[in-house]
């Protein structure tokens, strides 16, 4: 009656489980000769690099990041119905770093494809390029602040510029691993040995994929500021 | 990233373990050693949690006492040996936070799921060891944290933090909304905040691991149905633990930067308007129930993390001493998932009283009612498991079968509350004490147990003894329904949950001898557990050698060595054949069939079973 109920198994299987497992395991649960274990020698390696784990992993760790920042845009959009909401004018810096985060992440694409044609020089500057605006970015954020700072705006002033701050100032913290991410990647980019490796592709795409989506993440997060008041 | 800068040249290479101690034991990259330290840490962090319900049930059965033990440890919090109700809410607090994050999160996925994960599904460790390793120390800082929150309360101190373990605004908000509110709340959020960072290192860990390393043959279809409950709680608490982390980061900013997130404006505090001093500073614009979707948002998919891996450690044993299948494999994977998703949408039932629209209400209610389908489906399913098998009663199948019952009877309760219009009289009275202790924490923590003694042997080669085991059963369980079931009719009666004593009030003074019971009841209960520790220390030195597979189990960490050796199959990569629970296939000469085990007529493993792997061993 047993054999139906595991619901693991294909049915075009079923005769030749009927016929029943072939060997009584052994006293370990291993059966004798062929019991599961690949032959010495030929399994006894450890497991390959595996890109596939990075990107998973990437994946997976902006999953939790984009649910963070769902939250906080969450609380801005609750709180901006309450009384007190005083809407704040953006400041123009966030003009420059926006286009400075937007355009890293261009050029990001160009030094990845020249990783692709195995064209070393060409990669390393593209990259150095992207780490600067990178940096940009994150200057014209500090700028922006010390904007809201001469207007007399700050941090606990009121609700919308709690949220000016925080989401600057959160999303700035992210942008900053990345960077590092990115430092990491023009460190290793000096290597020309290292660079037909799979690793090196595999590491120069989930930072370039994380550098994505905090590019993504800061212009919902301006649109958010700039639209929803 | 992790351990592997030795194979970028793909060269053959065997994992060699480490040799010096601290690497070995301390700063380990082994999956299995980084478990037993999640489990070390909470069996650790239970006693600190049983501990203070202990002190709890003394002060509401026996009120006005001088304890004077407590006075000398406590000068702030009992004076001369007598319970403040300040003290007995830190108390509340502390047990709630330590109990929730740090026993039902670490032990069931941190440890068991750490541990038996890699095996289970043919890997020989986790995909990103130094992550792992970080894990555990991160959430270590984080325990350190919450202990030291406890004695670093400020001047008129508790033993702590007093908003509740969900840390309610406005009272969590402001250093001056109470006694232990100013540094300890402080400390409270920063320990949550670090746990939240570790988990997150964790479920990182856990998703990439199974959906990329499992053996060849190993397919999604044929992996125990604990790998299904680790891999979906891993994903909740992907999901859900952002969130909270973001709320605390909120919270902090208002307690530390002036900022009125969670803080009103017009509040009163001790007859001092906000803004009247320069202790409280003014707030104005922020919502407390923006904390409260916050924190239930992250808090109902909490509740399954803790309960999930029990229930796949449970079915996992069921079916193993039923010696039968588990019934409707695919039916409880589904089920698992489906209540893994529906956690996400049901948070509001924990804010039925904070004021929210009817029609709100009635929409969490709903979907609240409907979790019933599939864990109906669940534990039909293992009703079916044990329908007219014969049963092998060992301790893990007692408390595997004690689960079941926990987690009917605390979630039948769930039923009652889930609805909106009795949830609004029960909210605040001890019925919600009972159901959730029953349906989240005995349950989850009898899953841990089942899973202690069916794994045990498996961790350090010997058998757990099972005389006092199943003493540790039999007073544990009844143990349990005399603390709780009494709980629901108080809850009924209206006792108020989270009050330090009663005696002001009239209409509870016929519950007092209930009261007494119900602590008599948990004293012997907390007490019982001494069995399980010295068995446990007991067995690990003189325990009966157990062999590889002590309890004719099919799923592959029984074709390991007992204890698994360093790289978990030393060396080589096991191939699977079959799912993972074939109990008394008909025509088959052993009542079970090992997943290695191959099917006549299926090809040899290097060629065709590469159902679950992704080809990067060829």
């Amino acid at each position: 009656m047993a054999t139906t109920a595991t619901g693991t198994r294909s049915t075009s299987r079923k005769e030749a489980q009927v016929s029943g497992g072939p060997k009584p395991p052994g006293p370990n649960g291993r059966g004798p000769g062929e019991n599961g274990w690949r032959q010495k020698g030929e399994g006894n390696q450890r497991r390959k690099f595996s890109p596939a784990a990075y990107r998973i992993a990437m994946w997976v760790l902006l999953a939790a990041i984009v649910m963070m920042f769902a939250a906080l845009s969450s609380a801005y959009i609750v709180l901006s119905g309450g009384e007190e909401w005083a809407s704040i004018a953006v400041p123009r810096m966030f003009f420059w770093s926006t286009s400075a985060i937007v355009v890293s992440s261009a050029t990001f694409e160009v030094a990845r494809r020249y990783l692709k044609d195995g064209r070393q020089r060409q990669y390393a500057q593209w990259l150095a390029v992207t780490l600067l605006f990178g940096l940009t970015f994150l200057v014209t954020q500090l700028m922006a602040w010390r904007e809201l700072r001469a207007q007399g705006i700050y941090l606990a002033s009121n609700p919308h510029s709690s949220f000016f701050y925080l989401f600057t100032g959160v999303h700035g913290a992210h942008v900053l691993g990345g960077i590092i991410a990115l430092l990491f990647l023009v460190v290793r980019s000096r290597n020309t040995y290292e660079l037909g490796t799979p690793r090196s592709q595999a590491s120069a795409s989930v930072v370039s994929l994380y550098w994505h989506v905090m590019d993504a993440v800061w212009i919902w997060l301006l649109l958010l500021l700039l639209v929803w008041r | 990233m992790s351990g592997e800068t030795h194979e970028t040249h793909g060269a053959v290479h065997r994992h060699e373990p480490p040799t010096s101690f601290i690497r070995k034991y301390i700063f380990s990259l082994d999956h299995k050693v980084i478990g037993i330290q999640y489990i070390i840490l909470a069996l650790v962090a239970v006693l600190v949690g049983m501990t203070m319900s202990v002190l709890m049930r003394m002060n509401l059965s026996w009120p006005g006492t001088n304890w004077p033990i407590l006075g000398t440890l406590f000068p702030g919090g009992a004076p001369d040996g007598m319970m403040t109700p300040e003290f007995y809410l830190s108390l509340v607090t502390m047990h709630g936070t330590i109990m929730v994050f740090f026993v039902l999160t670490t032990a069931p996925q941190g440890g068991f799921g750490n541990y038996f994960l890699p095996i289970q599904i043919g890997a020989e460790d986790m995909a990103f060891p130094v992550l792992n390793m970080l894990s555990f120390w991160v959430t270590f800082v984080g325990f350190v944290v919450i202990l030291a929150a406890i004695f670093f309360s400020g001047a008129e101190s508790t033993v702590g933090p007093i908003g509740g373990w969900t840390g309610y605004a406005p009272l969590s908000a402001l250093p001056n909304s109470g006694p232990g509110q100013g540094m300890g709340m402080n400390l409270w959020i920063i320990s949550i905040a670090i746990f939240c960072v570790g988990s997150l290192l964790g479920a990182l860990n856990f998703i990439t691991t199974l959906l990329n390393m499992r053996a060849p043959g190993m397919s999604l279809m044929r992996m125990p149905l604990t790998c299904w409950a680790w891999f979906t709680t891993a994903v909740l608490a992907l999901l859900s633990f952002p969130v909270l982390l973001g709320g605390g980061v909120l919270l902090l900013l208002d307690r530390t930067a002036g900022t009125s997130f969670f803080i009103p404006g017009g509040l009163y505090i001790g007859g001092e308007l906000s803004g009247a001093s320069a202790n409280f500073p003014i707030h104005t614009g922020g919502s407390p129930i923006l904390w409260q979707h916050l924190f239930w948002f992250f808090g109902h998919p909490e509740v399954y993390i803790a309960i999930l891996p029990g229930m796949g450690a449970t079915s996992h044993i069921l079916s193993t001493f039923a010696r039968k299948p588990v019934f409707g494999y695919r039916a409880m994977v589904f089920a698992i998932f489906a209540i893994g998703l529906l956690g996400f949408f049901v948070w509001g039932h924990h804010m039925f009283i904070s004021g929210m629209s009817p029609y709100s209400a009635m929409t969490f209610s709903i979907l609240t009612l409907s979790i019933g389908v599939p864990s109906a489906v669940k534990t039909f399913n293992w009703l079916g498991t044990l329908w007219g098998a014969r049963i092998r009663f060992t301790t893990p199948m007692l408390f595997a079968i004690g689960f079941v019952s926990l987690f009917v009877a605390g979630g039948i309760t769930g039923l009652v509350l889930g609805q909106s219009s009795l949830d609004l009289p029960m909210h605040d009275t001890y019925f919600v004490t009972a159901h959730f202790h029953l349906v989240m924490g005995v349950a989850s923590i009898f899953g841990m147990f089942a899973a202690t003694y069916f794994w045990f042997p498996k961790m350090f080669g010997r058998m757990m003894s099972e005389r006092l085991g199943r003493i540790h059963f039999w007073i544990t369980f009844v143990g349990v329904y005399c603390i709780f079931v009494p709980m629901h009719t108080m809850g009924i009666v209206g006792m108020p949950r989270r009050f330090a004593q009663f005696t002001e009030y009239e209409f509870l003074a016929t519950l007092h001898p209930l009261v007494v019971f119900v602590s008599i009841a948990a004293i012997a209960t907390v007490f019982a557990q001494i069995l399980f520790y010295f068995n446990l220390v007991w067995s690990i030195f003189k325990g009966e050698k157990s062999g590889a597979n002590p309890w004719e189990a099919t799923t592959l960490e029984w074709i390991t060595p007992s204890p698994p050796p360093h790289d978990n199959f030393a060396g080589v990569i096991p191939t699977v054949y079959r799912g993972p629970y074939e109990f008394a296939v008909p025509g088959a000469p052993n009542d079970f069939i090992m997943q290695t085990e191959p099917e006549p007529g299926t090809v040899p493993a290097t060629e065709g079973a590469g159902n679950g792997h992704n080809g990067h061993r060829h």
